[in-house]
């Protein structure tokens, strides 16, 4: 069964759904990079929780004129419309008043909500009796979609991705360099303006797949995983997008077996394990790479402190210590040193003395910022600069 | 409308507001002034999967575990949160957001997935709460008030709210003057000795208790206005802090009242029969004040 879901064998909707949700993951993944970078990823929270509202009003309005109060395209409007609104509440907040984004936003969000859940109580309260449905639009839900729904879905969840691949460039110069945006000739406000945009269109597409309280999780989940995978600007929006859109897929096609569940957490807790797993076992920035590092690096101060401590005919006591030269057979188990213990100590205090006589040196002064106390003078200096050094090491002398 | 009725059904949901919008904006003024305004936001989100695990540990819908066990998820997220910071070195918004969608998501899907059709106990509830159930069945008029044996009849929520009010009001009123240091110039306040890091901790604590008390009782659309919006207008209003956490209390209070009264009888003064949503009433007027003091209050321009 889910085998079957993840290969798209549960019917043309199922179907359609799924692709959209993964072309929308998509779409959310890349537009919430550049959210992420400007660092203004909790604003989507706002824009996706004032779009309640909207759909309450839409529903009344179109109960109104006689029409079917369900109608995704007129629900979505409205949606866009509130979003909209809030979106300039924030920034009216933001620019005009003392406040700040981020109050701005919880503001917004919970006013904006609060309204919302009052309209959805007066829509209870009306004879109209087709009122469910609209529960959906809170976390998501994608079982028994109408063909016409499905169709729109997808249409507009690849048209975002299309508008977002688009604005990629003016979006990645303002993200990781304002400055050198500005420079060049981009208006900031406008090009911020255009993200917020597609950020909107994200939310309002997503609204019926993801629902409105957890979109911005389907925004920012996939820009930090992304991170964790590289230091390059334009590698982060692409791996961003695919983390999406396998977050997308994934949640989709396994909703579509279990169509009692809300659609919208099983795409977020999908992309949550792809986040984890990054988290774990990125190499470079994840936690186990850390601790690799570390234990490495542990490894080479031990080593080398203990070889010149036997250097120095000085006993070793400690165990890491004693373990590591006796399992790479330079000491023996009562820990005199082997014959090759004696050259690589001899080798480590040599190297210890040049290091002095190069750090006490001006002429050296950038040789000797690389010291760390590991790194093989070899590494550092050529032949002829080593023997110079070699020259000035003290020779024995007789005392008198 | 101020007869028998009202005691027994508007008087306690009204108190039961007023406890729980002053809770929650009075560690409100702290958050907003440090810059932590959206700490209630996720609070009251990942407070669903702590008492969905309490419900289905203990299987009941009993307020003690459910309190610990929603206690418990807000100070793991913080946690969370935090570990996540500092090893992805991510912004703090963003591992919030990550975060608190994340346990949210799990909750809902455990409380879907598990068998609570026999309690009263859904996502709906817990987003929009169910002030107006609270009523106070024993009251036959104002002389109730009086009356031990009625006044044991009073809603649970009701002295539960009281209480968690009493504890925020005790710890701003003890740790007032480190809070304030702390808040305005913490690296004075470290100078001076202060540990500012425990008592940032132990602010949100706080806050997480406000939240979780008044979770129970009225969902989490008014807990995070009211984390918010008072504060926010009476940022506003003034530019000294007691006078601004005496503007947050008042809104706070006002916004209960008027929200309550205009979705209980709001409706029936233009000719509908039901009533709507009193959190999210409350909210809106919350809203509405904030909007208010944005337009006209006498502080309301950034100071340069």
């Amino acid at each position: 069964m889910w085998a079957d879901a993840l290969l798209l064998q549960l019917g043309y909707n199922a179907t359609l759904v799924t692709l959209g949700a993964a072309l929308l993951g998509m779409a959310a993944g890349v537009a919430g990079t550049f959210l992420f970078l400007r660092k203004r990823a909790l604003v989507s929270d706002a824009i996706s929780h004032a779009t309640l509202p909207g759909v309450g009003l839409a529903f009344v309005v179109m109960v109104a004129l006689g029409g079917d109060g369900r109608a995704l395209p007129g629900l979505l409007l409205g949606a866009a419309l509130s979003a909209a609104l809030g979106l300039l509440c924030v920034q009216w907040l933001t620019a005009r008043t003392r406040l700040g984004e981020d109050a701005a936003i919880g503001a917004v969000l919970s006013v904006f909500f609060g309204l919302g859940v009052v309209i959805l109580t007066v829509i209870q309260t009306m004879n109209t009796g087709r009122q469910a449905g609209l529960e959906g639009f809170l976390l998501g839900s994608t079982a028994g979609m109408l063909r016409g729904d499905a169709i729109l879905l997808a249409a507009s969840a690849a048209l975002v991705l299309a508008l977002v691949v688009l604005l990629r460039r003016p979006l990645t110069l303002a993200a990781f360099d304002p400055g050198y945006a500005q420079a060049t000739g981009w208006s900031l406000a406008r090009v911020d303006l255009a993200m917020m945009g597609v950020v909107l269109v994200v939310t309002v597409v997503g609204l019926k797949v993801v629902g409105l309280i957890l979109i911005v999780a389907l925004l920012i989940v996939p820009a930090v995983t992304a991170r964790f995978w590289t230091e390059r600007a334009d590698r982060v929006v692409w791996i961003a997008g695919a983390v999406g859109g396998v977050s997308g897929y994934v949640g989709a096609a396994l909703s579509a077996v279990a169509p009692a569940l809300p659609t919208g957490p099983i795409i977020v807790l999908v992309g949550f394990g792809l986040f984890l797993a990054s988290l774990l076992f990125s190499p470079g920035r994840g936690v186990l790479a850390s601790v690799l590092m570390h234990r490495r690096y542990q490894r080479r101060v031990h080593m080398r402190q203990g070889l010149l401590a036997l250097a120095q005919g000085q006993p070793i006591f400690e165990a890491l210590t004693r373990r590591l030269l006796h399992r790479a057979g330079l000491i023996l188990p009562d820990g005199v040193a082997t014959a090759e213990g004696q050259a690589a100590a001899a080798k480590a205090l040599l190297d210890e003395t040049r290091w002095s006589i190069v750090r006490r040196d001006q002429s050296f002064a950038v040789a000797a910022s690389r010291y760390d106390g590991l790194t093989p003078i070899e590494d550092v200096l050529t032949q002829d600069q080593l023997r110079a050094v070699d020259a000035r090491i003290d020779a024995p002398q007789v005392v008198a | 409308m101020m007869g028998a009725e009202f005691v027994a059904l508007s008087l306690p949901p009204i108190l039961i507001g007023i406890c729980v919008a002053v809770a929650c904006a009075l560690p409100g003024n702290f958050l907003l002034l440090r810059r932590q305004a959206l700490i209630g936001d996720a609070i009251s989100h990942v407070v669903l999967p702590g008492i969905v695990v309490a419900f289905l540990v203990t299987g009941a819908v009993a307020t003690g575990p459910m309190l610990i066990g929603a206690a418990g998820a807000a100070i793991a997220a913080v946690v969370v949160i935090d570990v996540i910071r500092r090893l992805g070195r991510i912004e703090s918004g963003a591992a919030m957001g990550v975060v608190f969608t994340a346990m949210f998501a799990a909750g809902v899907l455990l409380l879907e997935r598990s068998d609570t059709s026999n309690v009263h106990l859904d996502v709906e509830h817990a987003l929009f709460g169910n002030l107006e159930s609270l009523i106070w069945l024993d009251a036959t008029g104002w002389a109730s008030l009086l009356d031990p044996a009625a006044l044991a009849g009073l809603p649970v929520e009701l002295p539960r709210m009281a209480l968690a009010l009493l504890v925020v009001a005790l710890f701003l009123f003890v740790f007032w003057r480190p809070l304030a240091m702390s808040t305005f110039d913490e690296g004075f306040a470290r100078g001076m000795g202060l540990r500012t890091g425990p008592l940032g901790l132990a602010l949100v604590v706080v806050s997480a208790i406000a939240a979780v008390a008044a979770f129970d009782a009225v969902g989490s659309i008014i807990v995070i206005a009211m984390f918010i919006c008072p504060a926010a207008a009476a940022r506003m209003m003034t530019n000294r802090l007691g006078r601004q956490v005496a503007w947050s209390a008042g809104f706070a209070a006002l916004s209960a009242i008027v929200g309550y009264v205009l979705a209980g009888y709001g409706p029936l003064w233009v000719g509908a029969s039901a009533s709507v949503s009193a959190a999210g009433m409350i909210a809106t007027v919350s809203g509405l004040i904030l909007a208010l003091a944005a337009i006209a209050g006498p502080h309301r321009k950034a100071v340069q």
